[in-house]
């Protein structure tokens, strides 16, 4: 077993080019696949993290029937049940209330559609992170009557801290709403789109102006770990009235973005098959070369008395070793690279810029670090590998000692 | 005692296409001890029977004994066994594994017997320099002459105490030098170790130094003839 092992060991060093080739090929194919993996992977990840947590929340409850009408009109009273739920429900970290509806803004001569959300600023920090975001001014307080105006609000309608917003709409049940309120501060997102339409108020400074005395539209639920979002849904769903409330994860409420992902995900992994078929006919072509080149030597072999199992073995080693071996190295090379664009994420511009914004995202490709995804693209190419190993292997059970030694 | 007996030998290659008859009918008994040569024109069987009594290819017809066992009846993998227990082989060229040391190559058949270091070691070395390469145990093949490669082989050859050794052609890549050198090796061993060799060969002077010589013709044999020498 030894001999067998050294043999394919020295075998493997005996062509040193070639075998710098095979083993650079796999580990370029390691690399290649693992950037590209967590590159694609991270970026979505990022965005959905982006879009749920700035923003709509692993889960939310609202009325029954609100998500496909988003209206005031059904906004409702939280139940004594839905206030408990925290409670009842362990994953759940908080339950966020929201007051949400559209109004038309104006500011001397500028006017311009906005989006009013009427938050409880403690909660909503702490789930969304608002008050990092605040670029002027100062976040909000409980008894405020003041509002937060995203920068692209702002800009456009060149306002600034302390001026006074002049909002209207139409409220609960058709009552007209308008109302005057200083801006506090300023935020920014990192989404164009949130940015140019997004006003906070507090809750009951919100309830007020849209005649909506205790009622909120939306509850966003913040679950501590992004895997226990299904199991929570369903301990929600068997703590409320089904007849009056409904509950939506992240990925029914943007199931555009759910979409773009799954198909991106689809197109990386047929860059991905490309890929493995073009190493997998390079490390093919080198091996029937090898084969070729050492006939007569495994011809002489058997002559002498090597039984073809173990010279097969010898040979599907020295294939199997160099896969090993740049498998290996491919990982190796992955963590600092990957990790790199993993802390340094890209920054896009342009057309790939606006491609994000679509979905209220924050243009940025950053690589997601997971150990998980190096072992599964090297066990991939090894086992591509070893299964080419076969083909000397499938030479060799057929060979005759006379035909191998006349070529 | 007979360690080779066939009974009309014969031999057809591509039987279904183009069917080549390389022996005709061959009888030949080859004694433990011999030191045969096995000559002919190019093209007349010469390589073709010493593969059949060597266990690597089969006939077409015929008997066939080697060490007094019916070798038609074994599988390819017991034929596999019975060369490496019973056999050893020197081909014309490109006899060793390239990447192992003189040593290495001599000890390998040893190693697929699963014989015991020490032994292996003891007897590596007493072969090396019973042909005279006590001094080139750890060079790579491609760092020996061809004369040097060949006594490798040789060594290699006898290290399972095989019941005799098969070479076909084995000084046609040899100067005249290195010949002269390998068979006063093959003649020693022969002489004081009675082992049987059987070869073949066109150059005269190997011929020569046979005690016997076995001529083929058109795939049967025409003379045989024993010398002294
Ligand atoms: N694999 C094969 N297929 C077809 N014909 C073959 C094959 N091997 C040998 N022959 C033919 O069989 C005959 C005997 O060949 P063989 O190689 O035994 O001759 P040889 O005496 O060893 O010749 P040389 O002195 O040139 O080595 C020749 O006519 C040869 O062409
Ligand atoms: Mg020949």
């Amino acid at each position: 077993m030894n001999t067998i092992i050294k043999l394919a060991w020295r075998n493997i060093w005996r062509n040193k080019r070639r075998t710098f080739i095979t083993a650079a090929s796999i580990v370029l194919a390691v690399l290649l696949s693992n950037v590209m993996t967590s590159m694609q992977k991270g970026t979505w990840d990022n965005m959905v993290d982006s879009v749920v947590n700035t923003f709509f929340g692993y889960a939310q409850i609202h009325a029954n029937g609100y998500w496909e009408e988003q209206t005031l009109d059904k906004a409702f009273q939280p139940d004594d049940k839905l206030n408990e739920l925290g409670v009842q429900v362990k994953s759940i970290e908080s339950i966020i209330p929201r007051l949400e509806s559209f109004a038309l803004a104006s500011y001397e001569t500028k006017t311009q559609g906005v989006l009013v959300i009427g938050i409880d600023p403690v909660k909503e920090n702490d789930m969304t992170g608002l008050e990092k975001k605040m670029t002027a001014g100062q976040f909000l307080a409980e008894g405020d009557n003041a509002v937060l105006v995203g920068e692209g609000v702002a800009e456009n309608m060149k306002l600034g801290i302390g001026d006074t917003l002049v909002l209207l709409s139409q409220g609960y049940r058709g009552v007209n709403a308008a109302g005057k309120y200083p801006i506090k501060g300023l935020v920014r997102f990192g989404s164009p789109q949130l940015n140019k339409q997004m006003v906070y108020m507090p809750l009951p400074i919100a309830q007020q102006f849209f005649g909506a005395e205790d009622l909120v539209t939306t509850m966003a639920l913040k679950i501590g770990n992004k895997k226990e979002v299904e199991e929570t849904i369903k301990a929600v769903k068997t703590n409320i009235s089904p007849e009056k409330y409904e509950v939506l994860n992240w990925e029914e409420m943007i199931p555009d973005l759910v979409q773009a992902r799954e198909l991106d995900t689809a197109s990386n992994k047929f860059v991905l098959y490309i890929l493995y078929l073009i190493v997998g006919f390079g490390i093919f072509g080198t091996i029937l070369m090898m084969t070729k080149e050492r006939e007569y030597e495994f011809g002489v072999l058997t002559a002498i008395g090597m039984q073809r199992n173990k010279l097969s073995f010898m040979v599907w080693l020295e294939t199997t070793l160099l896969g090993l071996f740049g498998s290996v190295v491919g990982i190796l090379l992955s963590i600092p690279i990957v990790y790199y664009m993993y802390s340094n994420p890209i920054q896009l511009t342009g057309e790939m810029a606006s491609a994000y914004d679509k979905f209220g995202v924050e243009p940025i490709m950053k690589a997601v670090f997971d150990p998980q995804i190096f072992l599964q693209q090297a066990i991939i190419i090894f086992i591509i590998t070893t299964i080419l190993a076969i083909y000397p292997i499938w030479k060799i059970r057929n060979l005759k000692a006379v035909e191998m030694m006349r070529a | 005692m007979n360690v080779i007996h066939t009974e009309n030998i014969k031999k057809t290659y591509n039987p279904d296409t183009i069917p080549v008859e390389a022996l005709k009918g061959v009888d030949l008994s080859i004694k433990q001890g011999e030191f045969t040569a096995i000559v002919g024109p190019s093209g007349s069987g010469k390589t073709t029977l010493l593969n059949i009594i060597g266990g690597l290819d089969r006939p077409t017809e015929g008997y066939i004994e080697v060490g007094q066992k019916d070798i038609s009846k074994l599988s390819d993998n017991q034929l596999i066994d019975f060369r490496r227990e019973n056999i050893g082989f020197v081909f014309q060229a490109y006899n060793l594994i390239p990447v192992l040391t003189a040593k290495e190559n001599v000890e390998f058949v040893m190693l697929l017997q699963n014989r015991s270091e020490d032994e292996r070691n003891a007897r590596t070395i007493e072969l090396l320099e019973a042909v005279g390469l006590g001094d080139k145990i750890d060079s790579r093949p491609s760092q020996l002459s061809g004369g040097q490669q060949q006594r490798v082989a040789v060594a290699r050859a006898l290290a399972p105490k095989p019941t005799f050794i098969l070479a076909d052609e084995p000084t046609a890549n040899l100067d005249s030098k290195s010949t002269a050198n390998l068979l006063d090796i093959m003649a020693r061993l022969n002489k004081e170790e009675n082992i049987t060799f059987v070869f073949s060969t066109h150059d005269q002077r190997v011929i020569d130094r046979a005690r016997r010589v076995i001529t083929l013709e058109d795939g049967v044999i025409s003379t045989d003839i024993q010398q002294h020498n």
